[in-house]
């Protein structure tokens, strides 16, 4: 499988405090990731260098073969707008805007008409089982209707790289479940590599895959947990 | 798990011979070890000596002789008891991977227990990572994902487990040996 998205000698610190200490990874094209580990070990931080939203202290992230580190900020933003799909744990939703006009939105950024951007939310939310909902505000719906939402508008653009940090984490059982199970669906039909960042065992199963970290490094028991070091 | 209720409550749908009743325990526990066909003869034989089921009949179409078997009243009660009574939660902590980790911490040492507990972890994520699969294929059917699940959970709390005993093991370890 060749990796579409690969992480050399990644370090960052946040101020005196080391959060990755020399992460190497790759990501393959179509590939479902997981990356686990205890509270603290690094894996948000991994996730947002990857995605181009924190900037590394030493070390390269490069995507399809390029330096992604060496782009404009400018460049690096179109990147996560058109090729990366983003998404948290609370849906974090623009409360002033429409279920659909949340979704509309990174189309509406890339360019796309107004109508065909409507169009391609609409279909997506109805993917994600709330199309109904598709003229609601956020405040007006529950935790899982918002996730829903979230998962629509960062797979809305199609994107070649899902980040997923905790994405079911808010949600039920059976609500977190479908959401991943769809996301499964999707990456599988349209080749998207999926990096999903989780502490759960039952959660980090989805993936083709597991990295586990500690203390900012890779685990190479697999555990997270430092035994046998 | 207990073969003589699970094929009395298949018996309430109406009399079947042997072979229909091991084909419709291993489609409607799937994931279930399979029942083997001497296994469904021999407790039917138990069950009728036991006036819980009857003979109702021979059907013989075209192939060998099949003899039918219908629920009696008594069975229905015996059916009705076990359906009502709850399972003893956890009476004795009975598991192999527990077992295992003492027996390993009295004989081998800690070392030993711990690439145990970590090889075991591995096969557990392997397994889990395939029945999760089985949910998300898109043709399993709602008796396979209801199997998955309980297998996953299940898992999921033996991994949890695992995870808190690699912790433990030298406490563990001196306990035992002391």
């Amino acid at each position: 499988m060749n990796a579409l998205l690969t992480g050399t000698g990644l370090h960052r610190s946040y101020g005196p405090t080391p959060a990755l200490r020399g992460i190497d990874i790759e990501i393959g094209e179509g590939e479902i990731v997981a990356v686990t580990g205890p509270s603290g070990c690094g894996k948000s931080t991994l996730l947002h260098c990857l995605a181009g939203i924190l900037k590394v202290d030493a070390g390269e992230v490069r995507f399809r073969d390029q330096d992604i580190g060496l782009w404009s900020e400018s460049a690096r933003s179109r990147l996560r707008r058109t090729e990366f799909g983003v998404l948290f744990q609370f849906g974090q939703l623009v409360p002033e805007l429409t279920a659909a006009e949340n979704v509309a939105l990174p189309l509406l950024l890339a360019g796309s008409g107004r109508r065909e951007a409507r169009k391609s939310a609409t279909l997506w939310l109805g993917r994600f089982g709330v199309g109904d909902l598709a003229d609601q505000l956020p405040g007006r719906m529950s935790g899982g209707e918002q996730q829903r939402c979230a998962v629509a508008r960062a797979l809305v653009t199609e994107p070649k790289v899902l980040f997923a940090d905790e994405p079911t984490g808010a949600l039920d059982v059976l609500t977190g479940e479908q959401v991943l199970t769809e996301i499964v669906h999707v990456a599988r039909e349209q080749g998207t590599s999926v990096v999903l960042v989780t502490h759960e065992p039952k959660i980090a199963a989805y993936a083709d895959r597991e990295i586990a970290l500690r203390d900012g490094v890779l685990d190479p028991t697999g555990l997270g947990l430092g035994i046998g070091s | 798990m207990s073969t003589s209720h699970v094929l009395l409550g298949l018996l309430s749908a109406g009399p079947q011979h042997g072979y229909e009743l091991k084909r419709a325990h291993d489609e409607r526990l799937p994931r279930a070890k399979p029942l083997a066909y001497g296994q469904v003869y021999a407790t039917l034989g138990r069950l009728e000596r036991d006036g819980l089921v009857e003979q109702s009949g021979q059907d013989q179409e075209g192939g060998p002789e099949r003899t039918s078997y219908a629920l009696t009243d008594a069975g229905r009660d015996k059916l009705a008891e076990w359906l009502a009574a709850v399972e003893p939660p956890a009476q004795y902590v009975a598991s192999d991977l527990f077992a295992k980790v003492i027996v390993s911490l009295l004989a081998s040492g800690a070392s030993a227990a711990t690439d145990y507990l970590i090889a075991q972890r591995a096969a557990h994520t392997t397994r889990l990572r395939e029945l999760t699969a089985v949910k998300t294929s898109g043709d399993s059917s709602a008796g396979d994902v209801v199997a998955a699940d309980y297998a996953i959970a299940h898992l999921d709390a033996d991994l949890t487990w695992l995870q808190t005993t690699l912790l433990r093991v030298a406490d563990l370890h001196r306990e035992v040996n002391a």
